[in-house]
């Protein structure tokens, strides 16, 4: 197992992401971003999985359910995310079953943080967990690298997610409506495909309301402004 | 020596013919002789009270506590073999941490009744083991307002969350009653051990399932049945014991207490009035039962 040791950048100028990332792992050099809006909360996610300099999958879905409306985003390594997400869902899914209501968003993000925190030394995951449940409405929580856990209004995550704190802070307004917020989203992961080298494809979201999941998808070919079914 | 009996009572998980498991049927004998628990659900808040039986003189006055803390929300009361209520609290204390270890949470009331269930359940089933020889009562307040995740940094928007189901209300109380079969119902008044048959006749004319009972009326309510389903056990002298869990804006914001010394005074003191005003009659029956039981004595 080789680790960086460097700060920031590696001798190849990869983000510092990569660092953590064992020889020849599957990276998720990413861009994923979720917010709250007036009727519930919107995970967005770009498509690239990258190995080193390859593309090894241009349509990635980093949008991943963890339950009827709880998703995550995934950033890091794609195989401990995954990992940790089929966790999730095994224990939401019996958590649902056995107390005989859908667990909450928080329940969703206690569960990961565990995971996160206790295996800290082993994974690279950064996590945005978003959620919308009947008594709390929507909610975002954000999970970094250590295995900490914040609520927040909106989350921004993964490499790309550097180049948009300025077009985030800029343009973020609390209580959007629905176009407006999938505007937000859209506007931030283009932006941060853009400038960022190891984020690109396509745009995947998802609408996490009480009317359940909506999902969206935005392609390159026309500069993603349609909404392809 | 009397009999050898059928021998379907002799151990655990062990069936009569006509469907009985026996062990468990004895457990709840040792139930029956155990003083009198009881709990009782209000609007705002949840009492727990019991008569705790004095075997000795020498025994330090409210000390040797008989109802426990399970949770900062939650207490429990049993009615049976101590120890063996000892131990339901110390289970229930564990299930209630590692709820919060997991789920970074307080466990609810509900879930907490189903676990306990679960585990006095385990104990009619295998033959290395007895069943509690307790039932216990449960109660808790389970928070009206939306919890953050234990531990968890920042609140969200500014303006709350967006696209709440409108009008629902969350949390309340919650009573429930765990028997050594692991059986276990959620109850607006529960009562166990030996004054229950009183205590549920008394709490039936409170009208509980109305939900307009505050949890202070709630407090003399239990004090008062304490009191009079002592009163077929009169020789015995007795210790009241009560807590209680109010809603977040009452006296305990939540949390189960003791009630506090003077509440806990003027209870038992309207208790022992109410008692005199309904007693004369008693009184001589009691008299008249005098030398049944003296000849009780002779040996």
């Amino acid at each position: 197992m080789e680790f960086g040791t460097s700060g920031m950048l590696n001798e190849d100028g990869i983000h510092v992401d990569m660092d953590r990332l064992k020889k020849g792992e599957v990276n998720l050099g990413t861009s994923i971003m979720a917010i709250n809006f007036k009727d519930g909360v919107i995970l967005g996610a770009d498509s690239r999985t990258t190995t080193g300099a390859y593309i090894a999958n241009r349509v990635t879905d980093k949008l991943t359910q963890v339950h009827d409306t709880i998703w995550c985003c995934r950033s890091g390594s794609a195989a401990d995310t995954q990992a940790v997400a089929d966790m999730v869902h095994q224990n939401l899914g019996m958590y649902g079953i056995m107390n005989g209501r859908p667990p909450t968003t928080q329940t969703a993000a206690a569960l990961f943080q565990e995971l996160c925190y206790e295996n800290k030394d082993r994974l690279s995951a950064g996590l945005i967990i978003a959620g919308w449940d009947e008594r709390h409405g929507g909610q975002v929580y954000s999970i970094p690298l250590g295995g900490s856990l914040h609520k927040q209004s909106y989350a921004i995550g993964g490499s790309g997610s550097t180049y948009i704190y300025g077009y985030c802070d800029a343009n973020w307004k609390e209580g959007m409506d629905e176009e407006a917020a999938v505007n937000f989203v859209k506007g931030a992961l283009q932006e941060a495909i853009k400038w960022d080298g190891s984020s690109g494809g396509v745009i995947r979201m998802v609408v996490l309301t009480k009317k359940g999941a909506n999902r969206h998808l935005y392609l390159p070919d026309t500069q993603y402004a349609v909404r392809h079914e | 020596m009397t009999s050898i009996g059928t021998g379907y009572d002799l151990t655990n998980s062990v069936f009569s013919p006509d469907g009985r498991n026996f062990q468990v049927e004895y457990a709840v004998k040792a139930v029956e002789n155990g003083g009198t628990s009881i709990g009782i659900r209000c609007k705002d808040g949840v009492v727990l009270a019991c008569e705790k039986v004095i075997t000795s003189k020498l025994l330090k006055a409210g000390a040797n506590k008989r109802i426990a803390t399970i949770d900062r929300h939650m207490g429990a009361v049993s009615s049976g073999l101590v120890p063996d209520g000892r131990h339901f609290t110390s289970r229930a204390r564990e299930e209630a941490a590692s709820w919060r270890k997991v789920y970074k949470s307080p466990i609810t009331t509900a879930d907490l009744a189903g676990r306990m269930g679960g585990y006095m359940q385990a104990y009619t089933l295998y033959s290395s083991v007895r069943p509690f020889g307790v039932t216990a009562i449960v109660a808790g307040w389970d928070s009206e307002l939306e919890l953050p995740v234990d531990g968890q940094v920042g609140s969200g928007p500014s303006i709350g969350s967006g696209g709440k189901a409108k009008d629902k209300k969350y949390g309340g109380p919650g009573l429930y009653m765990i028997e050594p079969s692991g059986i276990y119902w959620g109850y607006y008044g529960a009562a166990t051990g030996k004054g229950r048959q009183t205590a549920k006749a008394e709490m039936e004319k409170l009208n509980l399932a109305e939900g307009k009972m505050s949890l202070l009326d709630g407090v003399k309510e239990a004090a008062k049945i304490i009191y009079v389903a002592h009163a077929d056990n009169k020789d015995k002298e007795f210790e009241l014991e009560m807590t209680w869990i109010s809603n977040l804006e009452g006296p305990t914001k939540g949390r189960h207490q003791e009630v506090p010394k003077e509440l806990l005074e003027d209870a038992e003191k309207l208790a022992k009035k109410a008692l005199d005003g309904d007693d004369d009659d008693e009184e001589e029956t009691k008299d008249e039962n005098k030398p049944a039981e003296a000849d009780k004595m002779e040996e």
